[in-house]
């Protein structure tokens, strides 16, 4: 009984604030609205045994990503107010869209025979990190290449390219309006 | 509580971020949504492994998390780039640089 509520709950706070991420008007909003989901799903994993990935979902998702994306909005809007617009458009289609997805998933889920009650497990974060570190640890290696590759490619693409050193060949060079150069440039 | 309820939360949750990318012209509007698909799809491998009864799901969804912070990295660095060379990201609809 007492996992109902709680599964109640948490599903109209996900829901609630993931209907607000993407009607809101307001750019910063949205953002604040997604950590409130972000917020929200890790209560859900706290709710199906998963605490250590509960805790990873608040350090890196509501405190990394939220400022990440607060940064992002920060840097390439340069309004007075906070009143950032975040404009919709196809909503009509997209609705529809969204919707069929919806009927999809759902028609899926119900027809296929589901367990219908947890198995009892003992929550072991030790065994988590046995896991990482032995059966898997290929993808392991693999994701820290990956992050590596992840890490070069943001550098490369943000960063500013001066005249005094351009890497990149003329031809190539998506910054052909000169008054980008000026300003801010130290 | 039945398995069934979580996926369908999940989906839920998935289809509300289809319609912010479907619907959005701003990129980081966009990047936000694929973060909602991205969680929903998280909480279906936790879901699936707690009614397994081991730890796959879990570090199937960690593995999924370092992903997805690297897919924001790449996607703020782009964001930056398009405001860099545009002025603007607010109709990435309309963006053409890359149109060989």
């Amino acid at each position: 009984m007492i996992d109902r509520i709680a599964f109640g709950i948490v599903a109209a706070a996900l829901l609630l604030s993931a209907l607000r991420v993407v009607t809101s008007k307001n750019l910063v909003h949205s953002v604040l609205w997604l950590g409130v989901t972000l917020a929200s799903t890790a209560v859900a994993y706290l709710l199906l045994s998963a605490p250590f990935i509960a805790s990873i979902q608040i350090m890196l998702y509501t405190g990394g990503i939220i400022t990440l994306m607060l940064f992002g909005v920060m840097l390439t809007r340069r309004g007075e107010d906070l009143a950032i617009p975040n404009d919709t458009s196809e909503g009509g289609r997209a609705l529809v869209l969204s919707l069929a997805t919806f009927g999809l998933f759902t028609g899926a889920v119900v027809m296929t025979p589901l367990p219908l009650d947890a198995p009892s497990i003992t929550v072991d974060t030790a065994e988590l990190g046995r896991q990482i570190l032995g059966p898997n640890l290929m993808a392991f290696e693999v994701l820290s290449v990956l992050l590596l590759a992840v890490m070069v490619g943001a550098i490369v693409i943000a960063r500013r390219r001066d005249a005094s050193v351009d890497h990149t060949a003329p031809g190539l060079r998506l910054d052909t309006d000169p008054s980008s150069e000026d300003g801010s440039a130290s | 509580m039945p398995l069934a309820a979580w996926l369908i939360l999940a989906a839920g949750l998935f289809s509300i971020g289809l319609y912010g990318v479907a619907s959005r012209r701003g990129a980081i509007g966009i990047l936000l949504s694929v973060e909602l698909m991205a969680n929903a799809v998280n909480l279906i491998f936790i879901a699936f492994g707690r009614y397994r009864g081991d730890h796959l799901g879990q570090v199937f969804t960690l593995f999924a998390v370092a992903l997805t912070v690297a897919e924001v990295a790449i996607g703020l660095a782009l964001v930056i780039l398009l405001h860099r060379v545009r002025r603007s990201d607010e109709r990435v609809d309309e963006v053409r640089e890359l149109h060989g």
